[in-house]
């Protein structure tokens, strides 16, 4: 099935060819693991257990009664040897539960449902129990996302397959191996949202993903469709126009357009904890890059710390390093090594020193507008970046730098090496906090 | 493992290559052609006014930044200051004498660029407000058109010429403008190069033309003489002093167009495009604030 490309965004380099015929490997255990209680968007968890306390892999370890939130699960066995805070990739101290871990491996064991007789109430209780979260980096809860609410009737599931990040490859490797798991999931996603037709997206440049789903697929509700490689194809409000033609509003979600965006990932993450009731305590990480020795896609259990994983891969080759948690266009630079995995966390970049230039000296704005063209949202990077960088946040917000999706584009072509999304992050909390202030007037 | 030095930084962690002197050095590329022509034409005085001027403008942009206390270095080797003053040597009568080629460097880069606060906030195509203001100032001197060392009326003023001689550029005018091949070769150069929005010259000329036609005077006649071109490719398409928007750029240019015309027609003839894009200019912040292109996921009007 032929798509519509979305206005604006970009050709990027892919660098996918260091990694991209790695076959999944598991990687080695660690000896300690980092369980941060907040892996997602919405309410922290609050701990189940205490220091000294014995854990199995698959327990669950720390849950919230606020209906935005997943509870997170031990990873593997061991002692707690601490509650305490750490810092996190994304640079904040998170509240985190630290597991000895033990030489001999226990696990709670896990049930083999037949999932053809399960009710759709059934199904969303394993995705809730399983904490599953949005796999592709934004780490929203599934669980909320697969109840929406009533007056929103969704028509078309989209399972995001792009992977239009560079270097990345976990979604990739996924695809390839765990192909039926990702068809029998995206059934369960249809089951419980009462959808009929299902699009699996996939970018032209994965080729060999795109014939194994297609050759495995025998349903004819589900779409394996091709979409162009181009940055940012797999942001979900480019995605929905590429597939339905469909524009979700400014401030608005995919459900007002009647369409749910799952990462192929959460679907295999689905199928799993609907099937065997595992709870999500592993996942696909891509660890890549110029200066990495053995690149590869690596199931690793959430909370390994980074540098375990770069051990893992031969280490870093030469320093000064850039070591990114996601991809190079949207990914967080690492200071600390020590951060443990996360339940979206999709790869570890490491960039060589030759492309691992400090913050660019930027000047001032020539109006090239080379960020307007490419802009996937259609909005004017340039002037949000003037009136951001001197602080004029009421201009930056009837700018529409609330829309700003973050990609990364307008940066990545500005010939004045500004750094727009710096100042977008910077001015989106001044500009909601303008707006509290409006409201409350 | 080399874990001692790790690079911070915000996203992305990969930028193309362009450059602002990238974008620069190509306009300056894209010159070369009018230069070449115009040396053939008006003989060897043409390089050193172009090089005086260039010159007279880089100098004029340091001493400004060094009083402004900018890295004067990092800027004047964007080649923006370089490009003003090439651009106005070729808006001048290829006689222009030096001293007055120098003030009118100074004065494009001082009030047409520093005072605003140097490249990028600039409200006027400096190279015209230098253009301008010699107009202005020396009126006799501006309109001094000499061919092959005799004084002679260009073809908007009158003079008798081919559209053939009008296309190479054989005939009098100001030193860059005459050759409307060599400028549409380095315009090509600068649309293959995506340096320019080809809504501007296309915008620009089309309006020249449906006028033309309207009124019954030959078009390709209107599209050949004068500046038009090297406003077309090189002034009107100026980053900095042209809209934001699309729709913008649209109205931009068409206006400018229209003005050209009307200025050729009912008043004084050489002066439209420098008058025509000096006006436009003035109504970029205006297009710019009402004309916004719709965002993604917006309600198209209706």
């Amino acid at each position: 099935m032929e798509v519509k490309a979305f206005l604006g965004g970009l050709h990027v380099p892919h660098y996918k060819s260091f990694s991209e015929k790695q076959p999944i490997k598991v990687a080695s255990l660690p000896e300690e693991i980092i369980i941060p209680l907040s892996q997602h968007i919405g309410a922290p968890c609050q701990p189940l257990v205490k220091v000294g306390d014995r854990v199995k892999a698959g327990e669950k370890i720390g849950e919230a009664e606020s209906f935005v939130c997943a509870p997170v699960h031990a990873s593997l066995s061991g002692t707690v040897k601490a509650i305490e805070k750490r810092p996190i990739h994304s640079g904040q101290m998170v509240e985190c539960i630290v597991i000895e871990v033990d030489e001999q491996q226990e696990s709670v064991g896990y049930a083999n449902n037949d999932v053809e007789k399960m009710s759709k109430e059934e199904i969303i209780q394993a995705v809730k129990e399983a904490g599953i979260v949005g796999m592709g980096g934004a780490a929203f809860p599934t669980v909320v996302k697969i109840q929406p609410p009533p007056d929103k009737p969704i028509d078309a599931l989209i399972l995001n397959g792009c992977e239009c990040e560079p270097y990345l490859t976990c979604d990739h490797r996924i695809m390839l191996e765990k192909t039926d798991e990702l068809l029998k999931g995206v059934k369960l996603l249809q089951k419980v949202l009462d959808v009929e037709k299902a699009f699996i997206c996939i970018e032209d440049n994965k080729p060999d993903a795109i014939n194994a789903l297609k050759e495995k697929n025998d349903d004819p509700n589900i779409v394996i469709m091709k979409t162009p490689t181009k940055y940012p194809q797999g942001a979900e409000k480019q995605l929905i126009k590429a597939t339905l033609g469909r524009e979700v509003p400014p401030g608005g979600l995919p459900f007002d357009v009647g369409a749910l965006v799952q990462n192929v990932g959460t679907a295999v993450a689905v199928y799993e904890a609907v099937k065997y009731n595992k709870p999500l305590i592993e996942r696909v990480v891509t660890v890549t890059g110029q200066n990495i020795d053995q690149p590869g896609n690596l199931l690793v259990k959430i909370g390994t710390p980074l540098e375990h994983l770069l051990a893992e891969c031969g280490g870093i080759k030469e320093g000064p390093a850039k070591v990114i948690m996601g991809g190079p266009m949207t990914g967080v630079a690492q200071s600390d090594l020590s951060v443990p995995v996360v339940k979206g966390i999709t790869g570890i970049t490491v960039l060589p020193p030759a492309m691992a230039y400090g913050e660019p000296e930027y000047t001032d704005c020539v109006r090239c507008c080379k960020c307007v063209e490419s802009c996937p949202m259609l909005l004017y990077p340039n002037l949000i970046s003037i009136y951001g960088e001197v602080g004029l946040y009421e201009k930056a917000e009837k700018w529409n730098t609330m829309d700003c999706i973050e990609c990364g584009i307008c940066a990545y072509v500005c010939p004045s090496e500004r750094p727009i999304v710096k100042f977008v992050q910077q001015a989106k909390p001044k500009i909601q906090k303008l707006q509290a202030s409006r409201k409350n007037a | 493992m080399a874990t001692d030095k790790l690079v911070v930084t915000h996203a992305p962690h990969i930028r193309d290559r362009d450059s602002v002197p990238g974008i620069m050095g190509g306009v300056l590329i894209a010159l070369v052609p009018a230069l070449i022509a115009a040396t053939i034409v008006f003989g060897w005085y043409s390089l050193v006014l172009v090089a005086v001027c260039a010159a007279a403008a880089v100098v004029t942009e340091w001493v400004w930044m060094a009083l402004r206390q900018k890295e004067a270095k990092a800027i004047v080797q964007d080649y923006s200051a370089a490009l003003t003053g090439v651009l106005l040597a070729f808006t001048l009568p290829p006689t222009t004498p030096i001293w007055m080629a120098i003030l009118g460097s100074v004065v494009a880069i001082t009030i047409g660029k520093q005072i605003f606060g140097g490249l990028g906030f600039n409200i006027f195509n400096p190279a015209l407000v230098g253009r301008a203001f010699l107009t202005a100032s020396f009126p006799m001197a501006m309109t001094d058109w000499v061919l092959d060392g005799t004084s002679t009326a260009t073809p908007l003023g009158g003079a008798a010429a081919t559209n053939l001689e009008l296309f190479l550029g054989t005939i009098g005018g100001s030193l860059g403008e005459t050759s409307a091949l060599a400028l549409l070769l380095g315009g090509a150069y600068l649309l293959y190069k995506r340096l320019i929005d080809w809504r501007l010259p296309l915008g620009y000329l089309g309006a020249v033309v449906v006028l033309a036609l309207l009124v019954g005077e030959d078009p390709i006649f209107h599209l050949l003489a004068g500046g038009l071109m090297l406003g077309a490719f090189y002034m009107l398409t100026d980053p900095v002093t042209s809209p934001l928007s699309r729709k913008g750029r649209w109205i931009y240019a068409v206006v400018a167009g229209i003005i050209v015309f009307m200025v050729r027609v009912w008043g004084d003839a050489p002066g439209g495009v420098l008058y025509s894009i000096l006006i436009m200019n003035m109504a970029v912040p205006l297009l710019d604030r009402f004309l916004p292109d719709r965002i993604f996921g917006e309600v198209k009007a209706k």
